[in-house]
């Protein structure tokens, strides 16, 4: 028996999560997170170089909400080969269920001075609708916020995969689902604000939100959530869970014809998927100020996917750089050349699919690789 | 419910009580709707006591019209390795299909054992039984290590929690190192699955068949694309699991069938069954079948 070759595969499989230098990357995230934004927010005075903007601020957690997004369609794109167009819709379910509890905490400073939302009042509405029975509860909306795309997903996942619904089918089938939903919230009897959705919140927790203390606080929050996303997304992986989930995106057929009933597999992965865009969506609304349907467009689906490609799938730290990478390049172009964005993310997303097969992590890899080993030049 | 799904049940329900007053659950051949009447078994355990590992019986399955299989019986013995052949389109892979469960038939009966209806369950249920299936193309995890494919093959407790907490034993590893001998990958055991030569792809898939512990094997073609050399190896190791396993070998190469047929155990006359249009043409000793002027014609198209 080869024991040196056994044992380092049982090594990899059974070893410590985390090796030393993740763990101290990790630990300088969190460092910057807790420690020098606040600092260079709060502390630095405004007119020093070293200040950061507020700007820069929501700007960064607004980044790491589409960060969680990104992470999430890893998993199940990446790792399981389920490519979902449909990730938005949670994002944005996790935001109105936020949102409503946003709404109440504005309590009667709205512009008609009602114990009700601005718009139940303008359609003339006396009480809140049945859905909205626990919004004044911060525990219930926070429930709901994983809760309701959870058992979306749960129960639109349980048939489209009993069905077998597959590949591009599934893309276009969960494209529809985000579509329809869009159509629905649009609609004012629904209850959510129609097409103006929500906005002007006062307060979370009866603390006001238009303070710097407040954006640090929830842009801190979102980086800490991420980190946590992130270690529990490669404990998943590293799990014989995480290699049934990859054997599943390589060869399915012998994945069921080896004894696991890929059902349940897929079900979980895709339920958790939905659960944390749910909370990255919860996380995005009181940064940002406002959800409105506009969130469910397929578009905003489809970029999800583009975060995740451009980054490099089934890597999760890929996600999050292209999360990072196309919404960094998106805010500097939107301002620079507004006209251009679009052709420049379709070029860059066609570029990638083209010479990146794994994204700029992949390129990375490839050029340490490179560097590393010159002697195997041009060696994969 | 709409009234014609209920009635649709009564009428069922009222068959099934009329066949149990008969007594005479033998004998009745359905597809999927009658299946359901059927009462499984509860232990799980596959019966083989009357001698036989698969009863195909009557199986017909047809494609918008066109019949792959056409009232296919096929009865397998415990400790068999029955080889099968057939020109393209005979129904050898469908036949493998109905009996692993991916495809449902329009009539006719499969058991596994004596108590086990194998058209009640799912694949991943069949699988669990004890039917190993190798995939005409072959069929392996191409992103993850050779160790890594036969580790999740290995038999254990194949639901999702299970597998989030799962810790590989060091027996567990013995077990895939022995395997990896036996599949003469024992060097390959961190290289990724994808680059394997066809041949050893092959391998590592009869290997994770094996590793499932099945008491029958299904193999669609096992030795395409080897070289002789390795379809010699393979044929050593299907007959050595002659007699501990039941094999149904699906194959064109006819010197492979000549070794597997004239090899092992030469006091046990082996079978050689002839599939055509869906239906067994020939059944006998390879020299009878090959010397059957129905099957000449088949093949040589006279």
């Amino acid at each position: 028996m080869n024991t040196s070759i056994m044992s380092s595969t049982v090594n990899q499989s059974t070893a410590t999560l985390l090796g030393t230098r993740a763990r101290m990357a990790l630990a300088a995230v969190i460092a910057i997170l807790v420690l020098v934004i606040p600092i260079f927010n709060l502390v630095v005075p405004a007119d020093s170089v070293f200040h950061l903007s507020d700007y820069a601020v929501s700007l960064l957690g607004k980044i790491m909400c589409y960060a969680i997004c990104a992470l999430a369609m890893d998993l199940i794109w990446g790792y399981t080969g389920i490519l979902s167009l449909g990730h938005g819709l949670f994002f944005a379910l996790g935001g109105y269920a936020m949102g409503m509890y946003l709404m109440r905490q504005i309590g009667r400073e709205g512009v008609y001075k009602s114990d009700l939302p601005d718009f139940m009042v303008f359609l003339d509405w006396k009480e809140v609708p049945w859905h909205w029975l626990g919004s004044q509860s911060f525990v219930v909306q926070m429930f709901l916020v994983v809760a309701v795309p959870g058992v979306l997903a749960f129960v639109f996942g349980y048939f489209a995969f009993r069905s077998r619904i597959k590949g591009v089918y599934f893309s276009i089938i969960t494209q529809a689902l985000t579509y329809a939903s869009m159509l629905l919230f649009f609609r004012n009897e629904t209850g959510f604000g129609g097409n103006n959705g929500f906005t002007d919140f006062k307060r979370l927790l009866g603390i006001p939100t238009a303070t710097s203390s407040m954006r640090v606080t929830l842009c801190v929050l979102t980086g800490l959530i991420l980190v946590v996303f992130y270690v529990m997304s490669k404990a998943i992986i590293a799990s014989k869970y995480g290699r049934v989930l990859q054997a599943i995106r390589d060869a399915e057929s012998r994945v069921l014809f080896t004894g696991y009933n890929t059902l349940w597999y897929k079900l979980s992965i895709w339920t958790l998927s939905a659960m944390m865009c749910g909370v990255a969506g919860a996380l995005y609304v009181p940064q940002v100020g406002i959800i409105n349907p506009g969130e469910m467009s397929p578009a905003a689906s489809i970029e999800i996917a583009i975060w995740t490609a451009v980054g490099g799938r089934a890597t999760l730290i890929g996600p999050i750089v292209g999360a990072f990478f196309v919404n960094g390049a998106k805010s500097w172009f939107t301002v620079t050349f507004p006209e251009y964005w679009l052709y420049f993310l379709g070029a860059m997303f066609i570029a990638v699919t083209l010479f990146l097969p794994q994204g700029i992590v992949g390129l990375v890899r490839k050029l340490s690789a490179k560097y590393a080993n010159p002697t195997k030049r041009g060696a994969p | 419910m709409t009234p014609d799904l209920l009635e649709e049940g009564t009428k069922r329900r009222e068959a099934y009580l009329a066949r149990q007053a008969s007594a005479l659950t033998v004998g009745e051949s359905g597809g999927q709707a009658a299946s359901f009447g059927r009462v499984v078994s509860s232990t799980g355990e596959v019966d083989t006591a009357h001698g036989g590992i698969l009863y195909v019986d009557d199986i017909t399955v047809s494609f918008d019209g066109f019949r792959a299989l056409n009232k296919l019986t096929l009865n397998i013995a415990v400790g068999e390795l029955r080889c099968i052949i057939g020109p393209n389109g005979a129904g050898k892979t469908t036949m493998m299909d109905v009996i692993t469960g991916k495809t449902k038939p329009d009539s006719g009966r499969a058991f596994f054992g004596s108590n086990i209806d194998l058209l009640r369950l799912r694949e991943s249920e069949i699988a669990g039984r004890g039917i190993g299936r190798k995939f005409q193309k072959p069929t392996v995890f191409e992103q993850l290590s050779v160790f890594e494919n036969l580790e999740l093959a290995l038999k254990m407790d194949r639901r999702v929690r299970a597998s989030l907490m799962h810790k590989l034993t060091s027996a567990d590893s013995d077990r895939i190192a022995e395997m990896l001998k036996l599949i003469h990958l024992k060097d390959s055991g961190s290289r990724t699955a994808g680059d394997l030569s066809h041949g050893q792809k092959q391998w590592l898939e009869i290997g994770m068949l094996l590793m499932q512990d099945p008491k029958l094997l299904l193999l669609d073609e096992p030795v395409a694309g080897m070289t002789d050399e390795e379809t010699e190896r393979t044929a050593e190791l299907f007959l050595s699991l002659e007699g501990t396993h039941s094999l149904v070998v699906v194959e064109h190469d006819m010197k492979f069938i000549g070794e597997l047929v004239n090899g092992g155990q030469r006091e046990k006359k082996k079978i050689v069954t002839v599939l055509h249009e869906g239906s067994v043409l020939a059944e006998g000793a390879l020299a009878d079948v090959q010397a059957n002027e129905r099957v000449v014609e088949v093949y040589l198209g006279r």
